[in-house]
């Protein structure tokens, strides 16, 4: 009788279902840190291993501020830690910072992400902006010129990788690259980049953002295992290159006009594929996430054309995320045999 | 089980969800079903939707199987007959594996002999049957829907005046994970289901039908063919692979395009759904008078040596079962249905089945998950099938706003468990639904 007992003691009750998925947290998180790892080591290529000293002083501040903060909560620390949250803000605001930025730059930064962006909103899943993004544009107004105006290639960038490509060039454009900003910079006489250039990455720009091909590697690597949406970064990028065709630009650039050289240059794809798509701070259906990216793909363009910052991706998906909870609203689905609401 | 693979001509609805690991492989293939012969029913007046039943035995009494101990109260009631032969030794409060409540039951020891009650168990014509007939058989046989809800099949039978069925669907997809008990019964009875298919056809006086089944069951597929093969009424349709298919909202829209509201009956779209268990039942009681007493019950899951298909008298108590199926030590579980939507049993030497009983499932390793914030992925709005927001619904119901939950739609969920199954946060989104909704439902009789 008393082995019967026992074995009813340890029958688990609980709710149906009885059983789940295996995706979790940590699988999504860490899976955006391995699609992340392609940019990375093209940034380390061009840039030289500055960059990755940046990047690991990024992550790891980024992961000592959560545990402090999740201390101080008197939550879990070590699960939480261990779900990879923390690692995906470090590297992506490492990412879109210029190669050169002093030590200080990324630890603050990251501290602000985490600290400030993310647990003064409740943490995982309950911030409103994308912490890397947010930190990026407060990077933007406390050093301004250290974010600004000292975008240099560093001359050693690793195996002479900038070398060999230019080499090719017949105007040898990169032989003394210290250029001022990224192959969007506006001031007339900015240099132009072969496409081949862009699509590898060995052009001026952040540690991240250069590289087409690493970046959408790693893109194709989230849509394939379903954490990623590929309709976000498609309508998001489209958005842009029609933007481009229909504004009448002010800026006196050969390459204004040109939306290939809007896509390739410049920080979209790593926002559209990497920044857009953040599951916490954009919208929930399909329908919001579409209206979401073609709305940070027109502010892309406007910031882009029409004002005097730098980093029209960074902005224009702070602002789209800043409206998520009303595209929520208003983009609810629909309840099954209904037409769909009016709200 | 063999499965075809070509997804595009497939008949299916939006959402879902497929586990990989389907669990059907442990018991598809064992063709045999053997009888268990309990040394003792427990038999609960309370195995339907509905009013429970009355018993009319008391201690003491001689009971033959088939014989009516319960009798319906009401329309929307069933009859409750019993399982076996022999004595009642009391009508007592049992605990109720579905409701968890102590509820009555009648407690009948086998004499072993299994003589059949007189009018039972008799073959008749039934080729000049009348429908009205059909339906008094149905009803007094004491058949609820045997898919898992268990609803009285005669009142399901007798539409509004102002409501026109024009097609049956039979239910053959047994998308619940693990659960292979229609698909043996679909192998083993097939022109029987088809009979009682045409019975219900006629009972209705609807001219078309059609059946459901998921793509991994291509032999039902080709034998069901082979038998309607003269009958251009029937159409039997491919399904795809998924959960919750053979639900009713899901299996109309794939076979017959049509949707309606989730809290809505089949009826408002002029069809009614019919699983194979409860067409093979409506086949013997009305063929045979045979009333409700068996069923196939799938015992399986990595907690058994031997998982099985067995032909169960209802109100077997499970501890039987499980011991024919050579139960493991180290189990941790054991719930009673399929893993998506099956009852967790809290108690082994209690729990016996009764007639919604398709399967126990007993598990050695059976998680329990912690619960993390949402982090609004949105795969649990894409994967529900009734177009709700799950997501947003489970913090609703966790800060207990159940004003805006009900303004969000809660009471149209139908508990499927896709959202909870798919969220990679595991919050447990059915569990925090069921408690809105039973708050609700406990707000609204307050007041």
């Amino acid at each position: 009788m008393s082995s019967k007992n026992q074995t009813d003691n340890q029958l688990i009750v609980s709710a149906p279902p009885h059983i789940r998925d295996i995706e979790n947290i940590p699988r999504i998180m860490w899976a955006v840190v391995l699609s992340l790892i392609p940019a990375g080591i093209a940034g380390v290529l061009v840039f030289g291993y500055y960059c990755l000293y940046i990047v690991s002083l990024g992550c790891i501040t980024a992961v000592i501020t959560e545990a402090l903060i999740l201390r101080l909560r008197k939550l879990p620390v070590l699960n939480t830690v261990k779900d990879g949250s923390a690692v995906v803000t470090g590297i992506l605001l490492a990412y879109i910072l210029p190669p050169s930025v002093p030590w200080y730059v990324p630890v603050v930064g990251s501290f602000f992400a985490i600290a400030i962006v993310k647990h003064t909103f409740g943490g995982l899943g309950n911030n409103i902006w994308n912490p890397a993004l947010a930190a990026r544009a407060f990077l933007q107004v406390s050093y301004p010129a250290v974010i600004n105006s000292d975008w240099r290639i560093l001359q050693h960038g690793v195996g002479n990788f900038a070398h060999n490509i230019t080499s090719v060039d017949p105007e040898g454009k990169f032989v003394d690259a210290i250029t001022r900003a990224t192959p969007l910079a506006k001031e007339a006489g900015a240099e132009t980049y072969h496409f081949a250039q862009l699509f590898l990455g060995n052009v001026p720009g952040c540690i991240g953002e250069t590289s087409a091909i690493a970046l959408l590697l790693g893109g194709a690597y989230l849509i394939y295992k379903r954490y990623i949406k590929w309709y976000v970064p498609a309508y998001y990028i489209a958005t842009v290159f029609i933007m481009v065709l229909i504004l009448p630009s002010q800026i006196a650039t050969p390459w204004a006009k040109n939306p290939f050289y809007h896509v390739f240059a410049g920080g979209l794809i790593l926002g559209a594929f990497f920044m857009a798509t953040d599951m916490v701070t954009a919208p929930l259906t399909r329908r919001g996430l579409v209206i979401f990216a073609i709305g940070a793909g027109m502010l892309t363009a406007l910031i882009r054309f029409y004002s005097g910052y730098p980093e029209g991706v960074c902005y224009s998906i702070l602002l789209m995320n800043t409206a998520t909870p009303l595209i929520d609203r208003f983009t609810k689905p629909r309840l099954y045999g209904t037409k769909i609401k009016k709200v | 089980m063999t499965t075809t693979l070509i997804k595009s001509k497939l008949k299916t609805f939006v959402g879902g969800i497929h586990p990989k690991e389907d669990g059907k492989n442990l018991t598809c293939s064992k063709k045999e079903v053997p009888s268990i012969s309990p040394k003792t029913v427990y038999l609960f007046m309370n195995q339907h939707i509905g009013a429970p039943a009355k018993p009319n035995v008391k201690k003491g009494d001689t009971v033959k199987k088939g014989q009516l101990i319960g009798e319906a109260q009401g329309f929307v009631s069933a009859n409750i007959h019993a399982s076996v032969s022999g004595k009642v030794i009391d009508v007592i409060p049992w605990h109720h594996p579905v409701t968890g409540i102590k509820s009555p039951a009648v407690m009948i020891e086998n004499s072993g002999d299994d003589t059949w009650i007189e009018g039972a168990n008799e073959s008749s014509d039934t080729g000049q049957i009348s429908p009205d007939e059909i339906k008094q058989r149905i009803q007094s046989a004491g058949i609820v829907g045997l898919g898992g809800a268990t609803f009285p099949t005669h009142v399901k039978l007798t539409p509004p005046k102002d409501k026109v069925i024009d097609t049956v669907v039979m239910n053959g997809a047994e998308c619940e994970p693990y659960l292979t008990c229609d698909y043996r019964l679909m192998i083993d009875k097939p022109s029987e289901i088809i009979n009682g298919l045409k019975l219900i056809m006629k009972c209705i006086g609807c001219k078309k039908a059609h059946i459901g089944v998921e793509a991994n069951k291509t032999d039902v597929y080709n034998l069901f063919k082979d038998i309607l093969s003269n009958e251009p009424n029937i159409k039997i349709d491919l399904m795809e692979v998924k959960y919750p298919q053979g639900a009713e909202h899901q299996l109309i829209k794939a076979s017959l395009n049509r949707e309606f509201k989730p809290t809505q009956l089949p009826l408002e779209v002029g069809a009614v759904v019919i699983n194979v268990g409860t067409a093979f039942a409506i086949y013997e009681a009305v063929k045979f008078r045979r009333p409700l007493i068996q069923r196939i019950v799938t015992v399986t899951g990595d907690g058994v040596e031997n998982p099985q298909n067995f032909l169960v008298p209802i109100g077997t108590p499970i501890k039987q079962l499980l011991e024919e199926a050579q139960i493991t030590t180290n189990i941790n579980k054991i719930i009673f249905g399929g893993p998506m939507m099956g009852i967790a049993q809290g108690n082994i030497d209690m729990a016996v089945t009764v007639k919604g009983t398709g399967g126990i499932l007993v598990l050695r390793n059976a998680q329990q998950w912690r619960s993390h914030a949402c982090i609004r992925c949105g795969r649990c709005i894409d994967s529900c099938p009734y177009g709700l927001n799950p997501s947003e619904l489970s913090i609703l119901c966790e800060a207990k706003e159940f004003n805006l939950a009900l303004e969000n739609n809660v009471m149209e969920c139908k508990e499927c468990g896709c959202c909870s199954y798919i969220c990679p946060s595991k919050r447990p989104i059915v569990h925090l639904i069921k408690f809105a909704k039973a708050e609700i439902a406990r707000q609204k009789t307050k007041v």
